[in-house]
């Protein structure tokens, strides 16, 4: 199968590097074109938002007004902090100019001249390497003034994040990047209208953008087949857990759970027998063995009560408590959580010292109920998704695995399993 | 201007009005914690979640305007719900300490669970603690940081209406808590109280004086500067023994959009203390060196007849204060320059110039200046200046509550007053001025009367009485028809309504006013 973006891992992040595999040609070719055209063939790609939401890159940028008067700005969100996503680490780290590449076809096509990466905290040799990328381009004249022999001005500015989950939230993104404690916005108005600054704002993930110089090279129609209808193209799934080869693996959209696990990750370690699967990082619904035929696009997953995501696949075997790994589920919302809404702040805490209480044995069958009823109340209610994604991790968990929380509260701690609890 | 409907009501707004003020303005009530009409919108408590046809989440009704054709739902089975629910989540590391709580009884924790709780507590787990407790922020406020439901309107006041930015939320998720950067101390922090909707933020002042539910709640206007901030008067006189004898417990400010919006300052706001202490309680006359204390028939005939002694037009001077009500002013002047004669009737300047700020504090610390100048009084500060170092040229001097001995320490004014044949106070306390004369004329404190103030921009606005006057203390406007009817004069007035009614006869600006038309939220005049 082919690959594009990953085709890259392999190779040196330098200029020189990617300048041998034909980087930047396609951005001095978009240069030529006209912005409405690029537009057109991203929306004809179905090239979707893969940091998480799946939203339309397309219409995303169509949303962006373009005669306010006021700059726009394109923010990348590059703080991947969904737990089991570690795709845009790969991207930063090994083909940094492929992303800068695609910041500048995005930001001509939307009449962007100033755009910011938002890179998570921790990401410490992935923002060496992008850094040495940005310094190279800006003594190339990739970026800055007349880029690229065009009378294109492009500046493009690193911001490292300071290792909340909550930043990654396109909202609290843009607070914190505003120099404020990251609390995601009220919508609307949306960040598109009014985003960084006070201005139109388009932020896009690391991946979405990387994407980019394929479809301005090859065609949106080209991308959108290598897809399932409405997924465009493929994405990068982060693969981790108990499968023998964990990495990333760059697949077309229309690929099924079970191919990836059994066919391109070499199945699950150790011969043992696959009991559940987080398929778009951690705020997905789990997956059983039995949903293992869906295919792994945004709507696909959806139809199946779970979600795209980040594309971050959790594969767990069956040595695996489902308790437990609930429990330190509910600790990183509980966590993360920015205590803005009540539901989020007091709920997820509420739910994880509950778990807690479980684990450590004295738990009651009616705590079950009690949990499900909290969690019905979680999500839908606040400002971002980030309690939403709380619950429906949590609701899977509970709904698909009852059987064994109620084992486990009856026949108490089977001390070997749950040593660190 | 879009039609909606809410409940089934038809209504319809201002474009741009969120659902919350549109069915506050049917008269239906949408609970809500971090929503404050004076602040910007937080939408972070979650209580005020209605459901809004078409769309698939309940949506906060604080952020959510309204729409043509919109239908929203405030009372289904599904909002009360979300709203018991959102009310659990809020209680779930509260301490429920409702029995030391000063909030209590003002608790929008309390009040919510009683109309939209009501379910039983299945809490079962520890509390996330809290660092704050009962941690004092500043020279107003106590922080009680476990109480606090993180509604974020503190934050919003400091950085929004003050601007001085002490408060901060600290932390994230369940661990998080409010805090401040520096110290609370700025000209307005006491509404950080008022705001706060649970017991977090309480009032260093008022702290376990009094259960609110004693308290007697008056409207009136504060009379420490020319702004005329609405306010409530808040006593205790069931219960005297709660605040060491003290009547009045604190003032609140009270909503005018015209005038102070939600807030008042810090100075008014404690600047209460002196109704209840250091007043002058009863008649005193000084004669000879002795001071006896006097009733006030006795006080009134020795007033007048020493007062007849003096030659009314060279030796006589009246010094006229701001702090007095309309009312007051049109009597003193109806009395003494009308009915007697005085020529030399001066209203103070405001001494020394206060502080000023673009918020709500007036540099002139009097209520009343552009009402006493629509009466006729003007300020002269020359002509003050000048009487106060000829005071040794005249024989009588009347002042009205201004302590003159201590505002201008460097004119040995004590003496002057000392040597006086005829010297007389009319105020409300005790001061170095009052300590010197002959007769001293206990008045009222502004809690004890009725009248009006006109404020810096023309507003007549009411004051009432919420006390009776302490001791043998009365109105100004009292004792004035005293003395009145010791000279026989023909006056006819019972209260000081009436003497508005004449007032608004005879001055031109008071025209067609009463004290209806002016009700509680006064009448902007010019």
């Amino acid at each position: 199968m082919e690959k594009l973006i990953s085709r890259f891992f392999d190779l040196p992040s330098s200029l020189s590097a990617y300048k041998k595999e034909g980087g930047y040609d396609v951005a001095k070719r978009a240069l030529e074109m006209k912005p409405a055209e690029i537009e057109e063939e991203v929306k004809r790609s179905n090239l979707r938002g893969l940091g998480g939401a799946g939203f339309g890159c397309g219409i995303k940028w169509s949303f962006v007004p373009r005669n306010t008067g006021k700059p726009i700005y394109l923010v990348v969100n590059a703080d991947e902090g969904e737990p089991g996503t570690f795709k845009d680490k790969y991207i930063l780290t090994h083909v940094p100019h492929l992303l800068l590449e695609g910041i500048i076809i995005a930001s001509w096509a939307v009449g962007i001249h100033k755009a910011y990466i938002y890179i998570r905290g921790e990401y410490e040799l992935p923002y060496l390497r992008l850094k040495s990328a940005l310094d190279e381009a800006y003594q190339n004249g990739l970026l800055g003034k007349r880029i690229l022999g065009s009378s294109f001005d492009l500046d493009v500015v690193i911001h490292r994040g300071a290792g909340a989950y909550i930043c990654g939230e396109e909202t609290g993104l843009l607070e914190s990047l505003e120099g404020k404690k990251g609390f995601p916005r009220l919508k609307p108005p949306f960040p598109a209208v009014v985003g960084l600054f006070g201005c139109p704002t388009v932020i896009n993930n690391v991946e979405t953008l990387s994407y980019l110089p394929f479809i301005v090279n090859r065609g949106g129609e080209w991308f959108a087949k290598l897809g399932t209808e409405k997924n465009g193209g493929m994405r990068l799934f982060s693969v981790s857990g108990h499968v023998k080869n964990p990495g990333v693996y760059e697949l077309p959209m229309g690929i099924t759970l079970r191919e990836i696990i059994y066919h391109h990750t070499g199945g699950i370690r150790g011969g043992k027998k696959l009991k559940a699967v987080v398929p778009g990082g951690l705020s997905a619904a789990i997956l059983t063995e039995s949903e293992l035929d869906v295919k792994m696009d945004f709507d696909s997953l959806k139809a199946v009560g779970s979600m795209g995501g980040s594309g971050g696949v959790i594969v767990m075997d069956e040595t695996t408590s489902m308790v437990d790994a609930l429990r330190i589920t509910m600790q990183f919302y509980a966590h993360e959580s920015c205590g803005q809404c009540t539901p989020c702040r007091e709920g997820t805490g509420w739910i994880y010292r509950i778990l807690g209480r479980i684990v450590r044995g004295k738990g009651r069958l009616e705590d079950l109920n009690q949990m499900l009823d909290i969690g019905n109340y979680l999500g839908g209610t606040t400002i971002c998704a980030l309690a939403d994604g709380a619950q429906m991790a949590f609701l899977s968990y509970l709904k698909k695995f009852r059987g064994e929380f109620e084992q486990f509260i009856r026949d108490g701690v089977p001390k070997e399993t749950y040593a660190h609890a | 201007m879009p039609t909606l409907k809410i409940n089934g009501q038809d209504v319809t707004v201002e474009k741009g009005t969120t659902i919350i003020r549109a069915a506050e303005q049917f008269g239906i009530s949408i609970p809500h914690y971090c929503y404050h009409p004076g602040l910007s919108i937080a939408g972070n408590c979650r209580m005020c979640l209605v459901e809004v046809e078409k769309m698939p989440k309940p949506q906060i009704s604080c952020h959510i305007q309204c729409q043509d054709g919109m239908v929203v739902q405030t009372e289904s089975e599904k909002v009360k719900k979300l709203r018991q629910h959102v009310l659990e989540f809020l209680l779930v590391n509260h301490p429920l300490d409702c029995p030391v709580c000063d909030q209590a009884g003002e608790c929008r924790l309390q009040d919510y669970y009683m109309e939209h709780g009501l379910y039983d507590s299945r809490v079962n787990e520890n509390k996330v603690k809290k660092t704050a407790k009962a941690k004092p922020i500043g020279p107003t406020i106590m922080l009680d940081s476990e109480r606090c439901i993180l509604c974020s309107r503190c934050v919003r006041f400091t950085d929004e209406i003050t601007k001085t930015g002490e408060f901060g939320i600290f932390n994230r998720g369940d661990r998080s808590e409010i805090g401040v950067g520096k110290e609370l101390n700025n000209k307005y922090s006491g509404n950080v109280a008022d705001i706060c909707p649970v017991g977090a933020l309480t009032d260093r002042d008022f702290r376990f004086k009094c259960r609110v539910w004693y308290l007697q709640k008056t409207e009136s206007v504060c009379p420490g500067c020319a702004r005329g901030c609405n306010i409530t008067i808040e006593a205790n006189l069931e219960r005297p023994q709660h605040g060491g004898g003290e009547r009045v417990m604190r003032l609140k400010p009270r909503f005018n959009d015209q005038v102070n919006d939600w807030w008042m300052c810090d100075e008014g706001r404690y600047g209460y203390k002196s109704i209840d202490h250091s007043r002058i309680d009863q008649p005193l006359i000084r004669l000879d060196g002795a001071v006896r204390s006097v009733t006030w028939d006795e006080l009134t005939e020795q007033f007048i007849k020493a007062f007849k002694k003096l030659k009314i037009k060279e030796e006589v001077g009246i010094l006229v204060s701001a702090q007095l009500t309309n009312e007051e002013l049109y009597l003193t002047k109806r009395f003494f320059a009308k009915d007697l004669g005085v020529e030399r009737i001066h209203l103070m300047r405001n001494y020394p110039d206060g502080y000023q700020d673009d918020l709500l504090l007036r540099a002139d610390k009097h209520p009343n200046r552009k009402g006493a100048e629509w009466i006729g009084f003007t300020e002269n500060d020359k002509e003050t200046k000048a009487l106060l170092n000829e005071l040794a040229q005249l024989k009588g001097l009347i002042i009205f509550g201004q302590d003159i001995v201590s505002l201008f320490p460097n004119q040995n004014l004590a003496d002057a007053i000392s040597h006086l044949s005829f010297s007389a106070f009319i105020g409300s306390n005790h001061n170095q001025t009052s300590e010197l004369v002959q007769y001293v004329l206990p008045a009222a404190s502004y809690a004890e009367k009725n009248g009006t103030f006109t404020n810096f921009e023309g507003r007549v606005q009411r004051i009432r009485k919420a006390l009776p006057a302490l001791g043998e203390s009365k109105a100004e406007s009292e004792i004035l028809m005293m003395l009145a009817d010791k000279l026989h004069l023909d006056w006819t007035y019972q209260h000081e309504e009436d003497v508005f009614n004449g007032l608004s006869r005879s001055v031109s600006q008071f025209q067609g006013l009463n004290y209806k038309k002016i009700g509680s939220q006064g009448i902007q005049v010019s």
